[in-house]
């Protein structure tokens, strides 16, 4: 056999080798927390909130966790959205093309992203401690909508760079200004994409354990306002496994599969959103 | 001829140290084709582009000179670059319709100039669609997708959208070259149909599409106006060499 049919067959068999071992990791994860978490998923781990010595083993479940992560990754992902959408239409419309600035803030929000979820959550706490906020709903949602925040911006940003610069020039011809085209033009032909961004800062924010950690506090409880501290799923699975007793630790599995189910659900709904919302969009 | 409607003065036009369109000076009459002809890359799109200003949206684009819109110098620094444009329609060479249905890339220009009221949108967005052909093959789909339509009716929407904005000029860019012939001629017979009430500045690379149309031609060659005159005259006696050698093909 000559040398470039052996040069291809060992690539291609490392190519399937790396495919398979990033298949196999993956399938080797479901497969611990579903084996695990299936022996202490029951209908009241979802419907319940932790009764009196739940950690030790009795009675309970945790939707104080479940309520509380889409409290938290909710509110932080809509308060990350509001200040995101602005800067991705400043970027995209309202610099020049080859701007400088824009580059150096695309620079610093890749940064930004690169940042430790522990490192956002150290300096949320310090701006809570500043202020005189305890650990809370309202600390958590801050926190993680700092630590979303740079991810939802570049993920929109991706988005929108790929419009084709002509869409903006005919609506410019028509007289529109920048608002205008950005509103009307930008977000309407992006929206698909802007909706998957906002599914993954979503994901994002509802898996990430540092920066709740001293921020939104815990909580056996529902938070019923914004300064009362909030349980969520990353701390639920954190403080069970750290436990000594099995049945305790097979409960963070079930949480580690509840999260994993909501992660998989909220990308499945993006992409069913998102071809929906393609309608009237410019191929 | 008619009343001039766009004086161009001394117009440059830089994306580098080197000009790109240099020192040109020409006046357009109005109602009538105008053909900007040229080989490629001689300035011909700079050219029309810089009659909306749409030629500072390119990256480091410098003008000097004066561009007179009605007696209006369209560069001046006290110019609402809106109304200039508003009162230009542009037709660019593949069509881009807005994302969103038929019926609101009409309405768009009306909108965003302030109407809203439905039933006027409604008359706005039937007249300019009977303008340009295409009420009767879209009336019963007007809630679709703009970019459903095949790509010749895609370009008489635009027309059509640009038209809704009430322009004195339209400004077209090659607007045939991505269609069809049939299309392409569709078209052309609305610019035929329009230059009674708009001044039409169409950029072409189609020789025999300038002789149809034009009542007037500009020939551009490495970013120079080299000749201008009444169409018939340009393309039967051209005085400049380089003319006389692209309107005989031997340059292209």
């Amino acid at each position: 056999m000559d040398r470039r049919r052996v040069e291809e067959a060992v690539m291609k068999g490392l190519m399937k080798a790396a495919t398979l071992l990033i298949v196999g990791v993956l399938g080797l994860i479901m497969l611990t927390i579903f084996v695990r978490g299936i022996r202490a998923m029951s209908w009241s781990m979802l419907t319940q909130t932790p009764k009196g010595g739940f950690y030790l083993g009795r009675e309970g479940g945790i939707l104080n966790a479940i309520v509380g992560s889409f409290y938290v990754a909710g509110g932080a992902t809509g308060l990350a959205f509001a200040a995101a959408v602005p800067v991705v239409l400043y970027l995209n419309v309202f610099c020049r093309r080859g701007s400088r600035t824009a580059a150096a803030i695309r620079f610093l929000l890749d940064v930004l992203w690169g940042v430790p979820s522990i490192v956002f959550g150290a300096f949320g706490f310090l701006l809570m401690l500043a202020v005189g906020l305890r650990a809370s709903l309202l600390g958590g949602i801050f926190t993680v909508s700092l630590f979303v925040l740079p991810i939802l911006c570049r993920a929109m940003d991706e988005v929108v760079r790929m419009i084709p610069s002509d869409l903006l020039e005919s609506s410019y011809a028509l007289g529109a200004t920048r608002l205008q085209t950005a509103v009307r033009v930008v977000l309407r032909q992006a929206s698909a994409g802007i909706l998957t961004a906002v599914l993954i800062a979503f994901g994002r924010g509802i898996g990430d354990a540092a920066s709740v950690l001293f921020t939104a506090g815990y909580s056996d409880q529902i938070p019923q306002s914004l300064t009362r501290p909030a349980a969520t799923l990353p701390l639920a699975i954190f403080f069970q496994l750290g436990t000594p007793f099995p049945q305790v630790q097979d409960r963070a599995y079930a949480a580690a599969l509840i999260l994993t189910i909501l992660v998989l659900a909220t990308s499945l709904l993006s992409r069913w959103l998102g071809r929906r919302l393609t309608r009237h969009s410019i191929p | 001829m008619n009343q001039p409607h766009i004086c161009v003065e001394n117009l440059n036009v830089y994306y580098g140290p080197d000009p790109s369109l240099r020192d040109v000076s020409i006046t357009l009459p109005g109602r009538q084709i105008i053909a900007v002809i040229g080989p490629s890359g001689c300035g011909k799109t700079t050219f029309l582009k810089s009659l909306n200003r749409m030629v500072e949206l390119a990256e480091g684009a410098r003008v000097t000179g004066r561009v007179l819109v009605d007696g209006e110098d369209i560069y001046s620094p006290t110019a609402e670059v809106t109304a200039i444009r508003k009162k230009m329609g542009l037709l660019s060479q593949t069509p881009r319709p807005l994302p969103m249905s038929i019926y609101e890339n009409v309405a768009y220009g009306p909108r965003i100039h302030g109407l809203n009221d439905r039933r006027k949108l409604d008359e706005i967005v039937e007249f300019r669609l009977r303008q340009v052909g295409l009420w009767e093959e879209v009336k019963d789909r007007l809630g679709q997708p703009a970019s459903r339509i095949s790509i010749g009716q895609q370009q008489r929407l635009c027309l059509a959208r640009g038209l809704a904005v009430e322009p004195e000029i339209i400004l077209a860019d090659e607007p045939t070259s991505a269609l069809d012939p049939m299309s392409s001629r569709r078209i052309e017979e609305c610019f035929l149909e329009l230059k009674k009430d708009y001044t039409i500045v169409i950029v072409t690379h189609i020789l025999r599409q300038a002789r149809r149309l034009a009542d007037y031609a500009a020939f551009f060659y490495c970013g120079r106006l080299v000749e201008h005159g009444p169409a018939a005259r340009m393309f039967e006696n051209p005085t400049q060499r380089e003319t006389i050698e692209y309107v005989k093909g031997i340059i292209s």
